[in-house]
């Protein structure tokens, strides 16, 4: 079967975003890029459902500018077939990018669409179950475990007390958890393998979807801060600054 | 203006994090709906009607709704909600998974985790791990939004007499099943709803060090929490994860022993009123954010605090 990944080209996770000054939203000049590491993982998951003989293509998509062609072929080089990029220099909010998403989903007919449960940089947490209402599929969110047998998917989901299995029928949307797999490393053969991979351009308009947005961001501001407070000597002192000063025990 | 508020529930009373999201709806103004699907779910809907400012309770109490399963969940709350200005669930992960589908499904966009109402169509919310906060417009005629509990204070639960209808809306999409779930049983508190909280980190070393932070946890009446770390090397279960990617808690006191403090760590607890941390690298990024930072080898500071305590 055809699997379609998603892969989002966000700010590195180990890098602390800074604020503009004119709190327009935060300021990404010179700041390293990476694939969304949820997007890493469904990348992962995607490839060992190829090395078991359950999936046939792996296809990614990725909706961003030129530049974002970098995390597709990361993607090809981790064991992706080919990728897709929807060229746009617009911001892509959650809504839009999951009606491109349908399009290709229209196109490539996949049986599983895997995308990660958040992108780190809106932490929205929105695409795949707005990609999966809009495809008329079920959904598997904030997956640990992904189980195809037969013409249903298991789904494993992190829930708030604990773990709850779902089945799916295909085709289904699921979005990756952080536990799910632990993604691999690409090889330097297979970066080079993967730079003559097959990686189609195409943009909205030639999907026929509108990326304008009906939520416009006001304002981008630094958090409130919190001011480091006091080392205390010992276990005795602490228990009393709990008590006296800060009156929480 | 008219809110219609999906109320997260056991059937058997509304979970507390329900009357953090009352008080956004309240903040934003109108009459409130609450909705409560779900399976034998009577009691939740008469908890409900207690809670301060409610108008109205929506009850639908079928077996289609008995897992909050998204597919069939978002079809009923797609088609209740077209008749309301506003739709408001908590951002815990039954809200996550089944409201964006109701956005979709009315096309509109879905405002995620909001922490503050400035407006009827105006909200906060964090972005990037919490290194940013957005305050965002949305021209939509209906807004779909899920509430982080913690950005709101509760209304009561008590004293109000709404009146309870019953619907009879029957979704089933077909194409999806729940097969089975494996909860953690605890008699400590939930995190999200924690006044104080103890979490494990790295640092911990193993599952059964845990047992330390435990025993001052039931002296305190905390709550347990770990670090993504703790969780991934099979410590403990994956819902005591605090942080970006998993609970976001803001209570009176939260004790980070032997956690580094990492961004992600920070986006889920750097809320809380007092934060003490134990930690042995005395350049460890948690003590930044630390009230009370205590340099230590916590296999001796802990034990030592469950003996002052
Ligand atoms: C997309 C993404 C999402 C993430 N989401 C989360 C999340 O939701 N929550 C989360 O927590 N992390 C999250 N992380 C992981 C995060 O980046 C850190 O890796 C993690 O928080 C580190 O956990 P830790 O502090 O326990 O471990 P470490 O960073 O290894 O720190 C262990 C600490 O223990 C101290 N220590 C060791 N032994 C002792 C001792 N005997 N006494 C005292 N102190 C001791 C050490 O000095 C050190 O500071 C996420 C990462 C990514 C990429
Ligand atoms: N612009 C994009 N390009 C590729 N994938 C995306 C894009 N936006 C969202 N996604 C996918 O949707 C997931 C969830 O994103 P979000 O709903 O924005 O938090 C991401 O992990 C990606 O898999």
């Amino acid at each position: 079967m055809k699997v379609l990944v998603a892969v989002k080209r966000v700010i590195d996770y180990n890098v602390k975003v800074r604020v503009k000054p004119d709190n327009s939203g935060v300021d990404l000049t010179n700041i390293k890029m990476a694939m969304n590491p949820f997007c890493e993982i469904a990348v992962e998951e995607a490839v060992r459902l190829k090395e078991k003989g359950v999936a046939s293509e792996i296809i990614v998509v990725s909706i961003g500018p030129k530049v974002a062609q970098e995390q597709i072929r990361t993607a090809l080089a981790l064991g992706a077939d080919r990728g897709i990029l929807i060229e746009t220099d617009e911001e892509v909010q959650s809504l839009q990018a999951a009606k491109l998403f349908k399009a290709v989903v229209d196109k490539e007919q996949p049986q599983l669409v895997i995308l990660g449960k958040q992108a780190i940089d809106s932490d929205n947490n929105q695409t795949g179950q707005m990609l999966a209402a809009l495809a008329g599929m079920g959904q598997g969110t904030f997956a640990s475990e992904v189980v195809v047998e037969g013409d249903k998917v298991n789904v494993t989901r992190e829930v708030d007390g604990g773990l709850m299995t779902v089945a799916l029928n295909l085709p289904a949307v699921v979005t990756t958890d952080l536990r799910l797999n632990e993604p691999r490393y690409a090889s330097l053969p297979n970066i080079m393998k993967a730079k003559k991979k097959p990686l189609e351009m195409t943009t909205p308009a030639d999907l026929g979807v509108d990326v304008a947005a009906s939520l416009k961001i006001v304002k981008v501001e630094e958090p409130a801060t919190r001011s480091a407070g006091i080392k205390v000597a010992d276990v005795a002192e602490l228990v009393e600054k709990l008590k006296n000063e800060a009156k929480v025990i | 203006m008219s809110i219609l508020v999906i109320a997260d529930h056991d059937n058997a009373s509304i979970k507390p994090v329900t009357l953090n999201v009352l008080a956004a709806a309240k903040a934003i103004g109108g009459d409130i709906d609450v909705l409560i699907a779900g399976d034998g779910c009577g009691a939740a809907a008469e908890a409900a009607a207690k809670a301060e400012g409610v108008a109205k309770v929506l009850v639908t109490d079928n077996a289609v709704y008995g897992h909050s399963l998204a597919e069939n969940l978002s079809l009923l709350v797609a088609d209740l909600g077209k008749g309301y200005s506003h739709i408001l669930t908590s951002a815990g992960t039954t809200g996550k998974d089944f409201l964006p589908r109701v956005a979709a499904l009315l096309d509109v966009a879905q405002i995620s985790d909001i922490i503050k109402v400035e407006s009827a169509d105006t909200f906060v919310r964090p972005i990037y791990a919490g290194n940013a906060v957005a305050t965002v417009q949305s021209s939509d005629g209906i807004k779909v939004i899920t509430v982080r509990g913690t950005g709101f204070d509760p209304v009561s639960g008590e004293g109000g007499s709404a009146p309870v209808e019953a619907i009879d809306n029957v979704q089933d999409a077909g194409i999806s099943s729940f097969v089975g779930e494996e909860m953690a049983k605890s008699d400590r508190p939930e995190l999200t709803a924690a006044k104080i909280i103890i979490s494990g980190g790295r640092g911990m070393q193993n599952g059964d060090n845990f047992k330390i932070l435990e025993s001052v946890a039931d002296k305190l009446g905390a709550g347990v929490g770990a670090s993504r770390a703790a969780v991934d090397a099979g410590f403990v279960p994956n819902d005591m994860q605090v942080g970006q990617t998993g609970k976001i808690v803001a209570p009176d006191l939260y004790i980070a022993v032997g956690i580094s403090g990492a961004i992600q760590h920070l986006a889920g607890m750097s809320g809380s009123k007092v934060i003490v941390a134990i930690n042995k690298d005395e350049d460890a990024p948690i003590f930044s954010v630390a009230d009370y930072g205590l340099v230590a080898d916590l296999f001796e500071a802990v034990p030592e605090l469950d003996a002052a305590l």
